[in-house]
């Protein structure tokens, strides 16, 4: 670290710790959704990242229609551009589980297999309709600058609305998940699934709203996603084993510990890139996260459950 | 073993044994030129992988998703050692530094690395190729296992793995090839391994090898050792009460698994003549565990038949349709999990004896008759 004096460290900790949070925020999202697939209902889902695919190549399109269509909606069309990922992502999980997911609940391992077929099906989709090609959304104006609170700080604008939003669907989830009555369905299932149906909760019903909450929660990071890389067939499959990592790494339960787990090893990588390399910041991350698991493999934090 | 050999031989697994001896020994090198051959021989190296995942996900009930790390490692340490012997000093005088490897004269390395030292013995190379992939897999199952993580989470813990090496390869370009491998391989032990009748030695030691392997994993199998396998595959609690150390057994078959697949590996190097991190990472470990799971999760022979199969459609289509390939590939995942679980070995098994009773059906149905109608007329 020798060559950078304190002033200049201090800036590149901000500045890198800042860039972290971005990438904290899309790995937020995509293993809030993941969390909540895989924690309550045990599913392993390959597929996840090319959920979070679809919500990026939403907002491609979108920005590209209001271009052609309604330049005058530009500045707005991006909230709405969201909750479009969010339906259409959310609507593909439906289906999935309905025509996949249900017939393997009592073979996770199989699920995973069948997932992985899935995200190779739905890769080679977006390659045939989108081309092979990265593709980036027109971004509004109000997206595209950057504060700059000192004179060697840049921070950009995108990083702080992706952030503001990954924090807003993780309270809202938070909110859904143990304040509301689908919340409490939701988590009566996982605890029990036998009583919950005998005391009249809809289970198949739930695991197929819940699945799809999931992914339309990674459509949601898609639609993030857009705002700080460009999109190509294979973004999502390129987050996917950080992602696991995350949720496995957090407990798989467990709300704070999925946020604890994603905020640190978002930031680690994001440090270490910049002293070491991009690759080795990667490698060094990942090992210290599989080590500290194969010392406590029930992760960060543990769910109060006997199991 | 002896008695295990003749019972081998006295039920039907010792004919589809036959068989399969049968088609990797004399059909497919009657039928094909030196060139197909070789492409059949690097079907089979995969092949390994897919027994050792039987023992390991269909016995033992653990995926595994790094297969890929076990089958590089023993090919990048058959590929290290074939490297060395390529890059003597008069072949590589032209470089700045004569005697090392190419590619770390392209990174501006002026000395072997350490842990490449070793390497220039044989003798080493063999037993790292048996030794290192079961100390890795020890490591690893020992600290799973031992506190009981398992299913999904070993799945994914593997995987991450795998992701790992691959990009520790792919990063570390001067002393692993980074992404273009180890390439360039000429002789092993001075005999030059390019040539026609090398390539022919090389598949029949492959197949040899790969029919002493199912041997092995079939007779782990019938033992005691198999059958606690398949208990904790099911019950893995109550074996646990019945006083068994379940890890132990997990972290058996992890190794076996890894070692199976490290020999493929080293055989896969020798026949194709390089390695490289395309071959180890996460996408070929799982399609590994779609070869076993194509050929019959519970079947050894059938991991075989599943290797070549899917390798034998890859290649073909990927030369006409490579677009089409994926959605195949993908389709073949979701079908063979949602229909036929139990693979084409679990196809053959029910309809097998079906067929052979439409079979009788139809022609002893007829010899009878006309057995009858012999008679009536006598």
């Amino acid at each position: 670290m020798g060559g950078y004096s304190l002033n200049d460290l201090m800036s590149i900790l901000v500045m890198q710790g800042f860039s972290g949070l971005s990438m904290f925020s899309v790995l937020l999202l995509m293993a809030l959704g993941l969390a909540i697939i895989f924690g309550q209902m045990g599913v392993i889902n390959m597929a996840h990242g090319e959920f979070m695919t679809i919500g990026a190549y939403t907002i491609f399109i979108t920005s590209s229609l209001t271009n052609t269509y309604f330049p005058s909606l530009k500045p707005f069309y991006f909230i709405f551009a969201i909750g479009i990922a969010f339906v259409i992502a959310f609507a593909v999980g439906y289906v999935t589980e309905f025509l996949l997911i249900r017939h393997l609940y009592k073979r996770p391992l199989d699920t995973l297999l069948a997932t992985w077929g899935l995200s190779l099906i739905m890769q080679q989709i977006f390659r045939s309709v989108f081309g092979g090609r990265e593709v980036s959304a027109d971004l509004p104006d109000w997206l595209m600058g950057s504060w700059k609170p000192t004179e060697s700080i840049d921070i950009p604008l995108n990083g702080v609305f992706v952030l503001v939003m990954a924090l807003l669907v993780c309270g809202f989830v938070a909110l859904l998940l143990f304040k509301s009555q689908w919340g409490l369905k939701v988590r009566a299932t996982t605890q029990n699934r036998i009583m919950a149906g005998a005391v009249g909760i809809n289970t198949k019903l739930i695991d197929r709203i819940t699945f799809a909450t999931g992914c339309g929660i990674a459509g949601i990071a898609g639609a993030c996603f857009t705002t700080i890389a460009s999109t190509s067939p294979t973004s999502g499959s390129l987050y996917i084993v950080d992602t696991f990592l995350v949720v496995v790494f957090g407990g798989a339960a467990s709300l704070i510990g999925t946020i604890t787990s994603a905020f640190s090893i978002a930031q680690a990588q994001s440090i270490l890139t910049f002293f070491l390399t991009s690759a080795m910041g990667k490698v060094v991350t990942l090992l210290t996260i599989i080590v500290i698991l194969m010392i406590k493999p029930e992760g960060l934090m543990k769910n109060k459950v006997r199991r | 073993m002896n008695k295990y050999l003749l019972s081998l031989f006295k039920n039907k697994s010792g004919i589809d044994l036959l068989i399969i001896s049968l088609i990797i020994f004399v059909i497919f090198p009657l039928s094909m030129d030196i060139f197909r051959l070789n492409l059949v021989g690097k079907y089979l190296t995969f092949a390994f992988t897919s027994v050792g995942l039987v023992m390991l996900w269909g016995y033992g009930g653990i995926l595994s998703l790094g297969q890929g790390i076990f089958f590089g490692i023993g090919g990048y340490c058959m590929a290290m050692f074939l490297k060395l012997e390529a890059s003597d000093s008069v072949s590589t005088a032209h470089q700045t530094t004569p005697g090392i490897p190419d590619f770390m004269d392209w990174n501006q390395l002026t000395e072997l690395p350490t842990f490449w030292m070793p390497f220039h013995s044989l003798t080493f190379t063999l037993f790292a190729i048996v030794g290192i992939p079961i100390i890795v897999a020890y490591i690893i199952g020992i600290s799973m296992f031992k506190r009981r993580v398992s299913g999904v989470y070993f799945s994914i813990i593997t995987q991450a793995i795998a992701a790992i090496v691959t990009i520790l390869v792919v990063g570390q370009q001067g002393f692993t090839g980074g992404i273009n491998g180890i390439t360039d391989l000429k002789t092993l032990h001075g005999w030059n391994i390019n040539t026609d009748s090398a390539k022919y030695i090389l598949y029949y030691i492959n197949g040899g090898l790969l029919i002493l392997t199912v041997l092995v994993c079939k007779y782990v199998a019938s033992t005691k050792l198999g059958r606690l396998l398949l208990a904790i595959r099911d019950k893995e609690d109550r074996v646990r009460f019945s006083g068994y150390d379940v890890a132990n057994f997990k972290v058996f078959a992890f190794a076996l698994s890894a070692v199976i697949s490290s020999i493929g590996g080293a055989m896969f190097t020798l026949q194709v003549g390089f390695m490289s991190p395309s071959i180890i990472g996460i996408v070929p470990s799982i399609e590994m565990v779609i070869f076993a799971a194509i050929g019959g999760r519970m079947s050894l022979i059938g991991a075989i038949y599943g290797a070549l199969l899917v390798n034998y459609g890859k290649t073909a289509f990927s030369e006409s349709f490579p677009t089409l390939w994926l959605f195949f590939m993908g389709a073949m995942f979701i079908g063979v999990v949602m229909f036929f679980p139990e693979g084409l070995s679990g196809l053959y098994v029910s309809y097998a004896p079906k067929l052979k009773s439409w079979f009788e059906k139809k022609f002893i149905k007829d010899k009878s008759l006309t057995n009858s109608s012999v008679k009536r007329a006598g």
